[in-house]
């Protein structure tokens, strides 16, 4: 009797602490154990709605035939998916395949999280123009990630109420500041547009624009020019005109902003290719009274544009099966098909520039009806992308110009000062972490 | 069978250790070790070397106190404590305040409708303080809020409350509205249990009904009273879901408006677990010794109070 009952405790015991590393293991994705020939099974983290339709292709087509089965599980997006990858990688335990922001690539290859497939994916480069390949190589011999979708910068705004106030599209980022001064003098409660201190993104997309590049090497030392000549100039140009009250200063993205679109008291934006998305929830009563047009420019004659957005498929150094990984990302990204159904079901732009006239960009989108050949302009303007250079800690950048821009934005302050603010936190961080950093 | 007697006396006295195990095992793997691993992680940093990229470029060091001292040096967490302290000093007494003043007036005889009302003043706490941030935040919201609307039809001045000193009425007033029902209900429950006879002898004193609540009421739910204020500091020590919930409608709220949002910057957004390591260790310590501090302080002043 007391021995049964002895043994009850210690076997209960047992039970809890079994019950607890079970509920530990949670935690952690389980994954394949090396590489081996024969079935292979592939995790990948992406935010891309409706990608298990799209890996469904895969694994009922060509993944059948190599035997190599895809499972998406799906992730919050950008910074945090981020943090999540390098937290598993720590643990040995990232998933095969992850979907990366550009501007992610380089903090993602310092933390040795992401593979280089160069060797794996064929003649991939070719599909791709060359200022969107080059942010998957970070100016290396290597390949560190296969480029999904893009972002081209362009300019939105009301075709009708331009016409009711007589306003002209404006071609350079000069008549873009007299356009929005004539728009306040005729309607002094309308903004052409906001600057939004919330999305750094933009401001990086527009200093692309002007030729700015943020994050460069020389040797083994990374150079950092977020002051550069060519951001500077953005900097003042939008500081100047929040200063003047020229345009709003609040935040995008709010409920607010949502309205002023909707009703017409904010009648431009400068966006990326995927504003159609984004308008067509914020502003459905507005359907077809808008139009787009290329983003203004710095100089007479020039065509240029940054990029907004847009993200990658990368390979994990976790991965046991990287060759089969690199397959599955390669076809994802240059497949007819499996764009054609990324597109459909994810509503992404594709960076292949074959897939960006096929399909479903062969009819403009149901909010730009009134402009039927919206992607083929889409894609002359992404032709037009300036290069970018992206560092190994954007996020702190990021964080900094939300902080200092949110500040200077709300007092009207002009953004010279956030912007030095900017450069110096982000050269102090990687000085704290031990990078090289030239002066 | 020899042994049996004395397995039995061993089975007996580890019993009450053998029913803390799992309890212990519980406590161990899921606070004390994560705690512990905190600890731990604030000592350390990552040293990159060169450019960083590829294998082996970044290594995990013994940092010592150099996260502490970062901390500690860092005007952000500083500013973001003091911000936080103002907002404490505008929550605590006016929710409490609040609590108090409905409780005593559910308590009082002549109150009509109690379980409806109490009901009502409760159930804003059953709203998720996501949820309660983002309706407010659109009701603060001068385009979209129907108060910016009447006042703008009466001609009334419209105050921006997303900014400067009106965004910490503004933050205060969601926590108010949401912690006051709570208070009420903790403070209400020690009315209830005081025994009639001691109003039976106030009433036979001639006790007005307003002395009765002074000099009765108040001073008998005393230790209710420390409780609830030990949770509310606590609570507004670790203000981060309203202010981040705001701080997508503002330009005036920073991803480092509240301490424990400066954590979660660090860790998440910048990708800094080590340093964010050292600032929640920190803000552990100082909730420790506020919240303890006062506990004691009360205790203190009650013990006076009996010997007297």
């Amino acid at each position: 009797m007391p021995y049964t009952k002895r043994r009850r405790l210690v076997s209960s015991a047992v039970a809890v602490a079994l019950g607890a590393t079970a509920l530990a293991a949670c935690g952690s994705s389980s994954d394949d154990d090396a590489a081996q020939s024969g079935p292979v099974s592939l995790t990948y983290w992406t935010w891309t709605p409706g990608m298990d339709k799209v890996v469904d292709l895969w694994n009922k087509g060509p993944g059948k035939k190599e035997q190599i089965t895809v499972t998406v599980k799906k992730q919050a997006s950008g910074d945090t998916l981020v943090t999540k990858i390098l937290t598993a990688h720590k643990a040995g335990k990232a998933p095969d395949l992850v979907q990366a922001e550009y501007q992610a690539l380089p903090t993602l290859v310092s933390n040795d999280a992401l593979a280089d497939i160069g060797d794996d994916v064929g003649d991939a480069k070719s599909k791709f123009a060359d200022g969107v390949w080059q942010q998957t190589t970070l100016g290396t011999d290597a390949v560190y990630a296969v480029p999904q979708d893009i972002g081209p910068m362009m300019f939105y705004y009301r075709e009708d109420l331009f016409k009711e106030y007589g306003l002209s599209v404006p071609a350079t980022w000069e008549e873009f500041a007299e356009t929005a001064r004539a728009l306040k003098k005729k309607a002094p409660d309308k903004d052409l547009t906001t600057f939004s201190a919330n999305d750094s993104g933009l401001f990086a997309g527009l200093a692309q624009q002007a030729g700015a590049r943020w994050w460069t090497t020389s040797g083994d030392k990374w150079k950092v020019g977020i002051d550069d000549a060519a951001t500077k100039r953005v900097a003042e140009f939008w500081g100047g005109l929040v200063e003047e009250g020229a345009i709003d200063n609040q935040p995008m993205y709010t409920p607010a902003w949502n309205k002023a679109l909707n009703t017409g008291k904010q009648i431009a934006w400068v966006s990326a290719v995927w504003a159609p998305g984004t308008l067509t929830t914020a502003a459905p009563d507005t359907k077809g009274k808008w139009a787009m047009a290329p983003l203004p420019q710095w100089g007479d004659g020039e065509s240029r544009t940054g990029s907004w957005g847009g993200s990658s498929t990368g390979v994990t150094t976790d991965s046991g099966n990287k060759e089969a990984a690199a397959k599955f990302a390669t076809w994802l990204n240059t497949d007819g098909d499996a764009l054609n159904a990324l597109a459909k079901e994810g509503g992404i732009y594709p960076a292949s520039t074959s897939a960006q006239l096929s399909g479903a960009f062969t009819t403009a989108p149901e909010y730009f009806s009134n402009q039927p050949d919206f992607y083929r302009k889409a894609a002359d303007i992404a032709e037009t992308t300036a290069p970018s250079a992206w560092g190994p800690n954007v996020n702190v950048a990021y964080t900094t110009f939300r902080d200092a821009f949110g500040a200077a934005a709300k007092n009207k302050s002009g953004f010279t000062a956030a912007l030095t603010t900017m450069q110096e936190d982000t050269v102090a961080d990687l000085k704290k972490q031990g990078f090289g950093v030239a002066e | 069978m020899r042994s049996t007697p004395r397995r039995t006396s061993y089975g007996v006295k580890g019993a009450p250790y053998a029913f803390l195990i799992p309890a212990g095992l519980l406590f161990l793997l899921f606070f004390a070790l994560p705690i512990g691993y905190a600890v731990w992680l604030s000592f350390r940093k990552v040293r990159v070397s060169g450019l960083g990229l590829g294998a082996g470029a970044r290594e995990e060091v013994w940092a010592g106190l150099e996260n502490y001292t970062g901390a500690l040096s860092d005007s952000e967490l500083l500013d973001g404590a003091l911000r936080v302290l103002g907002y404490g000093c505008i929550v605590v007494p006016v929710m409490l305040g609040l609590a108090l003043v409905f409780a005593l007036m559910l308590d009082s005889e002549r109150v009509r409708l109690a379980p409806v009302t109490r009901l009502a003043i409760f159930l804003p706490y059953a709203i998720p303080g996501v949820v309660a941030a983002l309706l407010w935040g659109f009701l603060y919201l001068p385009d979209v809020s129907p108060f910016y609307f009447v006042l703008d039809r009466f001609g009334l001045p419209q105050p921006d409350l997303l900014d400067g000193g009106p965004l910490y009425l503004a933050l205060s007033n969601i926590a108010v509205w949401g912690g006051t029902g709570f208070n009420m209900i903790v403070i209400y429950t020690a009315l209830r249990a005081i025994p009639a006879e001691v109003y039976e002898a106030a009433r036979l004193d001639g006790a007005t009904p307003l002395q009765t609540a002074l000099r009765i009421k108040i001073p008998m739910v005393a230790p209710s009273l420390v409780l609830t204020f030990f949770f509310s500091i606590i609570a507004t020590l670790q203000v981060f879901s309203e202010p981040t919930t705001l701080k997508p409608l503002t330009n005036s709220v920073s991803t480092t408006w509240s301490p424990l949002m400066k954590v979660y910057q660090d860790a998440f957004g910048n990708g800094d677990i080590y340093a964010a390591a050292a600032q929640a260790t920190l803000i552990a310590l100082a909730t420790l010794v506020l919240s303890f501090g006062f506990l004691r302080a009360a205790n203190r002043r009650s013990k006076q109070e009996a010997a007297r």
